[in-house]
């Protein structure tokens, strides 16, 4: 009798309610976060940017290296406000704080709670990608009608990585063991994804795993639309959309064995 | 209609049986004290009726909703007041409430925050962050979150503890306003005073299954008569006084450093000696000889 129910269903009222939440304790700290997102991309972008092309690197395929990591740093920003305040942010609601309990307690499901948080970390991530691509502007890169495709990019990627981070909080014993997701995985993601360097450089095998990326796929799309589109850029962003929709399921999944006893 | 039935619900933590063959039917307009000691499947009856846990079997219904099919259902139209404060501190009073009275789809969220904020006595606070309250007010402000939708059910998990003795006075007065206003309230504690002056009917439970149930006068009649008499000695001579006490045919039970003689107005001579204390029989009497348990 102890099956997991699932109405298979999503209220967004149920949604909208759990993201109201977010908001109103977003409002609390709004300041903090936005500071940090809006100069980390500056500190890269001076230190990485001027500073290794005023010594070590012109461009790369034809870009200016300030251009080149400046459309990458989109990536690293999206991957920074989503997985992480995913996995710490769900956690500590979940253990600490025990907000899932009161919220649960409510007419709203797991599956409702999962998707709304998700779809906040998605709306806030997709801005907060944009700082770096609005800071390499002012270091010279062009606008292009393209660029507003960027939030959408930022979107549907941090949606992913969102579902990721509330699927290893579902599934880490305790706080510190994020230790090894952020070694094992974050960090090898954000460093393999072509924001700093061409993967073309990489040894095959390499290659091939950063192309599995789905912080590669953001990097090219973003740099597809201050750059020019390729066909296969469609296909990137259908990659995009699976992996959201894989990691959504995955992570209502391991909450609600997480949750429900 | 009972607000709450519940027929032979178990539930199992791996080898532990919570909740064993759980009979427990709580009709309209009433408040029930779920009276047990620690461990003894309160909280874990509690998440039942919340869909938070899910049984192992029984048949669980809630305000004529099926469990756990229906739970979400159930949900909307009961309230919950949690044993752990799980606010959001750092919002503010009625940004708390507001989020709630969304969840339960509130129309008028408005009215609803003022209103809740009136039972809680909390108006002129509504725009302090809930970090800025002391606990008393807390408290307050977590019962008027399970009122924001007016529900017809409330679950009261352990409403005051940890509570100081005066915060806990004011809970209870507000506790026994919504009683008074016909509220169905199921509330549990392992607090012999609490259940004793907010229940009209208390159940008590232990291993997971009620052992007795009635309004607590009758409780007292039914398991400890009308007199108790409470033994100080050493404790030889208390074993003594136990052993002549159980040879007369009456019950003992212990009470901290002494032993309570239960039901003392039948002792024959002897039975129990002249320089016990001699009270009237208690509902802390009923829970320490039909759990085996030391109450608070």
């Amino acid at each position: 009798m102890s099956e997991k129910v699932s109405l298979g269903r999503l209220e967004p009222a149920a949604i909208g309610g759990v993201m109201s939440r977010e908001v109103a304790n977003f409002r609390t700290y709004w300041r903090g976060t936005t500071f940090s997102s809006v100069l980390e991309p500056i500190v890269y972008l001076l230190a990485f940017g001027l500073g290794l092309s005023a010594t070590l690197i012109d461009d790369v395929d034809g870009l200016p290296y300030v251009e080149f990591v400046g459309t990458g740093m989109v990536a690293t920003a999206v991957i920074f406000s989503s997985a992480m305040p995913a996995m710490f942010g769900t956690f500590v609601k979940h253990r600490f704080q025990n907000t899932y309990d009161a919220i649960l307690a409510a007419p709203v499901d797991v599956e409702e709670l999962v998707s709304a948080e998700m779809l906040w970390i998605g709306l806030r991530s997709s801005v907060y990608g944009c700082f770096p691509l609005l800071v390499t502007m002012a270091f010279g890169l062009d606008p292009k009608p393209a660029m507003l495709l960027v939030p959408i990019f930022c979107f549907v990627t941090a949606l992913g990585f969102a579902g990721f981070g509330v699927t290893m909080a579902a599934t880490v014993a305790k706080i510190d063991q994020f230790n090894y997701v952020t070694a094992l995985f974050v960090t090898p993601l954000f460093l393999v994804s072509g924001a700093f360097f061409p993967i073309e450089g990489l040894p095959e095998g390499l290659q091939v795993i950063a192309q599995l990326n789905p912080l590669h796929q953001l990097v090219e799309l973003v740099r597809g639309s201050a750059f020019g589109f390729e066909s296969i850029d469609l296909v990137r962003l259908a990659g995009l959309i699976v992996f959201a929709l894989v990691m959504w399921r995955l992570s209502i999944n391991r909450m609600e064995a997480r949750l429900i006893d | 209609m009972a607000a709450i039935e519940l027929h032979g619900v178990v539930k199992r933590f791996g080898p532990i049986t919570a909740v064993d063959g759980l009979d427990l039917d709580v009709p309209e307009g009433i408040c029930l004290g779920l009276l047990g000691p620690n461990g003894a499947g309160k909280s874990t009856t509690m998440r039942l009726l919340t869909g938070q846990a899910l049984p192992d079997a029984g048949e669980l219904r809630v305000l004529g909703h099926e469990l756990p099919g229906d739970s979400k259902a159930a949900r909307a139209e009961m309230g919950v007041v949690p044993q752990l404060d799980n606010l959001d501190v750092d919002v503010t009073v009625e940004d708390n409430l507001a989020v709630f009275a969304r969840l339960y789809r509130v129309p008028d969220v408005g009215a609803a925050v003022d209103r809740a904020l009136d039972l809680a006595r909390l108006r002129e606070r509504r725009r302090d962050a809930v970090d800025e309250l002391s606990g008393g007010m807390r408290r307050r402000l977590l019962l008027a979150r399970g009122l924001v939708h007016d529900p017809k059910l409330l679950l009261l998990d352990e409403p005051t503890v940890g509570l100081d003795p005066q915060i806990r006075t004011e809970l209870w007065t507000l506790i026994d306003n919504l009683r008074s206003r016909g509220k169905t309230i199921l509330m549990s504690t392992h607090y012999i005073e609490e259940a004793e002056r907010l229940a009209d009917e208390v159940a008590l439970m232990t291993n997971g299954r009620i052992i007795s149930r009635g309004r607590p006068a009758e409780l007292i009649v039914e398991h400890a008569g009308r007199e108790t008499a409470e033994i100080y000695a050493p404790p030889d001579r208390l074993a003594e006084a136990r052993a002549r006490a159980e040879a007369g045919g009456l019950r003992v039970r212990p009470a901290g450093p002494a032993i309570a003689v239960v039901g003392s107005e039948r002792a024959r001579d002897g039975s129990v000696p002249d320089d016990a204390v001699r009270r009237a029989a208690s509902l802390e009497d009923v829970f320490v000889l039909l759990t085996g348990e030391e109450a608070e």
